[in-house]
């Protein structure tokens, strides 16, 4: 009952074009049928989610960990609440990051969670920098 | 099943058979000579009751899934069309949604009555616990059905419930995945959904022939809690238990057909009247009413793994009620305090149901720690304590000493029981209507809508005239899909002739193709053809507004409502109030107010509405005075025009609304004529053994 292998081919690797995404916005793509947000952060937003002291996280992980080195100002995250699989808002909630409708898990500006049921950050999908405005993901 | 029996059919073909397999033999002992105990109430009739849900369950079901077509792209509109093309599709859909829905609340009255008289105790643990399996079974038969009309509330249901076993460490996620047959809820999710759907109840089936073989090895309990012990204590089960079941059947039939052809969608979620759409969480995911009390569980603990883990002991914790309730008083009739503390559980049940529906906020989570709390409690703590501590009343001697003590004294008042546990189902089923859209939307007030009530009908003139207001209006915009120019000529509808349907049809261009040179090509509409969509597919219809796409109509008076609150949603029930989508809908077209109030910022590109939730609507006001003309003299007034179209709406979501009333009606004349019959049957038949 594993994915056929007509679903797995589906799942290949999508490259996104992020010339147009300007400075504090955000897109969804939907990569293996789940959405990704790709949010381009503003100075605030990094510096927020640089400020807050790793340890005091529920599911402690650096910024730096979850972007890519020289591309901080890109956060891609796969848009699905840790709690039980419904997609957060962007641009909601009191961390300037992301708000699940559901049952009001919070996440900051870099995906983690930091208020509400949820276990564990949003997680990062597999991705490199083809090149500074492409992406490839998975 | 008990037994040798003796039994001899007379007539020499069925004794050739009976020879080779004693089939009529084990037919006759199990189901006519059995020993039933005499002083059986009507809580044992949900036995017989749950049997023929079953029977109703799966023969609906292999209809329905004759005309079901199982792929993430057809199956909502499958449903649509079973409902509207299939001969009484509407009836059969009806019947097997609001059937799962009967078949729980029976089966949860089946479950009480089993925990307050004691019936999981020895000699029948056995029976006990293949009746749990049976109930995990239904659970998870259900929340599969609920899938497979892939709207919204099943697919998030579906994620939801799917991301459950997530939780589980290490091989959680290979366990979604396997669920999922992909890398989230989709096609092959449905697919696989549909089959165990389709195989499920046939395992019920199975295990209910097992259920019933331990009841008939053990012997039924009763509410006096003692053994038969002479053949005065019991009845033949034909014809008395017979007839007493049949007269149980019939009134439940009354509940079942009241849903039916009154309030079908009463139960069920708007939501899942929107197509399932994998990028758009719903504000507020409930699964249904009969799962309400388990989500409330989960969601009061706030470590994920250690949710899931308590939402499933509360189910498992039953297998070992035989063992956690070591009294030897199986009846509560002669245990006072357990008699207390069983009502303050069932009262515990019913108010998570109701937390399971509320949004997870504030007070909410508090009473649900709390309750859920209780929940264990009683079967970890009270149950154990009170057998060891509790002094219970003498029991009789015997069954025939309870009857004839009881004789003297008054009746038991079944009807306001029955009643009461009426109100208590509705209050608990109605609460999952409540927590929908309530983000700031002012109510919509009510209208007096003539599809209203148990004798409702669409007002001809209304519907023209909303045709006309959709057509010069709404149909720049807004699809129509599930609609068919063929529609309007039926009976139920506008009431146009074949002949003007068919003109009416011409009047639009329609795509077909592609011809023999490979191009597509534009012809006039016949009757058979939908109506057109303003664009050519949803991206279309975003771009061309703001970034939020049109709904389509035809469904939009059901698909649409607004929480009723408390004590109304039970009122609903009584009066049949089913206008929560035409009131809303009426309302938002007239709710639309030039001067924004103070502490109300609407976004560029929206429009303020006093009624929209959130206030912030992309559409602009629609209607205007003397907008459309009216050929019948109806004044042109906004008010007018939304009173028309959404009475044109509520038909395109509901067209055989009219003979579902009417078939209704004679559906309750004869139930009634066939339950009073059965009543007296039942009295004639009993006069002896009372």
């Amino acid at each position: 009952m594993n994915p056929d292998a007509s679903t797995i081919a589906a799942g290949a690797p999508i490259e996104v074009d992020l010339s147009p995404v300007a400075e504090g916005q955000d897109i969804k793509v939907f990569w293996r049928g789940k959405p990704i947000y790709i949010s381009h952060r503003t100075k605030k937003q990094i510096d927020e989610a640089r400020a807050v002291p790793v340890a005091s996280l529920p599911d402690p992980q650096s910024d730096e960990a979850r972007v890519k080195s020289g591309h901080d100002q890109w956060l891609v995250v796969i848009g699905i609440c840790t709690h039980l699989g419904c997609i957060p808002i962007a641009h909601e909630g009191n961390y300037d990051g992301f708000f699940c409708p559901c049952h009001g898990s919070q996440y900051d500006s870099s995906g983690r969670i930091r208020q509400g049921p949820a276990p564990a950050n949003l997680p990062v999908p597999p991705y490199t920098f083809v090149s500074d405005t492409k992406i490839q993901i998975g | 099943m008990s037994g040798p029996s003796d039994y001899q059919p007379s007539n020499p073909a069925l004794q050739w058979i009976e020879r080779r397999l004693p089939i009529f033999g084990l037919m006759h002992s199990s189901f006519v000579a059995y020993p039933t105990p005499r002083n059986l109430n009507y809580w044992w009739t949900f036995g017989a009751i749950l049997s023929f849900m079953l029977g109703i369950q799966i023969l609906t079901g292999v209809i329905l899934a004759m005309h079901y077509t199982p792929h993430a792209d057809l199956a909502f509109k499958s449903v649509e069309l079973i409902v509207r093309d299939v001969n009484y599709g509407w009836l059969l859909r009806n019947m097997h949604a609001v059937g799962a829905s009967m078949f729980f609340f029976a089966v949860y009255v089946h479950m009480l009555r089993g925990l307050y008289y004691g019936s999981y105790k020895e000699p029948r643990e056995v029976l006990w616990i293949l009746g749990v399996i049976i109930y995990l079974l239904m659970m998870a038969t259900g929340f599969m059905g609920y899938v497979l009309p892939w709207g919204q509330m099943s697919f998030w249901g579906a994620t939801v419930i799917t991301n459950l076993f997530s939780a589980i460490p290490y091989v959680g996620e290979s366990i979604v995945t396997l669920l999922w047959g992909g890398y989230s809820v989709g096609n092959p999710t449905l697919n696989r959904f549909f089959s165990l759907h389709y195989l499920l109840p046939f395992l019920i089936a199975g295990v209910v022939v097992l259920h019933v073989w331990a009841l008939h090895v053990a012997g039924q309990n009763n509410p006096d809690g003692v053994e038969p012990k002479t053949e005065k204590d019991t009845v033949p089960f034909t014809p008395h238990a017979t007839i007493k079941d049949m007269f149980g059947v019939a009134c439940f039939l009354l509940l079942y057909a009241w849903f039916i052809f009154y309030m079908p969608n009463y139960l069920g979620d708007a939501d899942n009247y929107i197509p399932a759409n994998p990028g758009v969480t719903p504000p507020h995911i409930v699964p249904e009413w009969y799962y309400l009390p388990f989500y409330a569980i989960l969601r009061s603990i706030p470590n994920k793994l250690a949710g899931v883990i308590a939402m499933f002991s509360a189910i498992i914790i039953l297998c070992f009620l035989p063992w956690l309730d070591s009294a030897r008083t199986r009846s509560s009739k002669y245990r006072p305090l357990a008699k207390q503390f069983f009502w303050i559980f069932v009262v515990v049940c019913i108010l998570l149901g109701y937390l399971g529906a509320q949004p997870p906020e504030g007070i909410y989570v508090i009473a649900g720690r709390v309750l859920t709390v209780c929940y264990f409690a009683y079967f970890l703590i009270v149950l154990p304590l009170l057998s060891r501590i509790e002094k219970p009343r003498p029991v009789p001697n015997s069954i025939s000493d309870a009857v004839l003590a009881k004789t003297g004294s008054r009746s038991t008042p079944m009807v306001s029981t029955a009643i009461v546990l009426a109100l208590a189902g509705a209050l608990f089923a109605a609460s999952a209507d409540k927590a929908r859209a309530e983000e700031g939307g002012t109510k919509p007030p009510g209208n007096s809508w003539s599809f209203a009530g148990p004798f409702g009908k669409y007002d001809r003139g209304a519907l023209q005239r909303g045709l006309k207001v959709y057509k010069e209006v709404c149909s720049n915009c807004h699809a129509l899909s599930y609609v068919a120019f063929r529609n309007l000529a039926e009976a139920g509808g506008p009431g146009y002739s074949v002949a003007q349907a068919a003109a009416f049809a011409s009047e639009y261009k329609i795509k077909d193709g592609p011809n023999d040179q490979g191009e597509m090509f534009e012809r006039p509409g016949r009757p058979a053809d939908y109506f057109p969509s303003p664009f050519p597919n949803e991206q279309a219809a975003r771009a061309a507004n703001g970034g939020a796409a049109p709904p389509d109509l035809s469904l939009i008076t059901k698909a649409r409502s607004y929480g009723r609150g408390f004590p109304m949603f039970i009122i609903d029930f009584f009066s049949q109030y089913q206008e929560q989508g035409p009131d809303y809908v009426s309302a938002v077209l007239q709710g639309f107010e030039d001067k924004v109030p103070e502490g109300v910022t609407i976004p560029e590109g929206s429009y303020y509405n006093k009624y929209f939730p959130g206030h912030a609507i992309k559409m602009p006001k629609p209607l205007s005075d003397g907008q459309v003309t009216y050929d019948d003299g109806s004044p042109t007034t906004v008010a007018q025009y939304a009173k028309d179209v959404t009475t044109f709406l509520m038909w395109t979501a509901e067209p055989h609304m009219e003979a579902r009333k009417r078939l209704g009606l004679q559906v309750f004349v004869f139930l009634i004529i066939f339950a009073f019959l059965m009543y007296f049957t039942k009295k004639k038949v009993w006069a002896d053994s009372h």
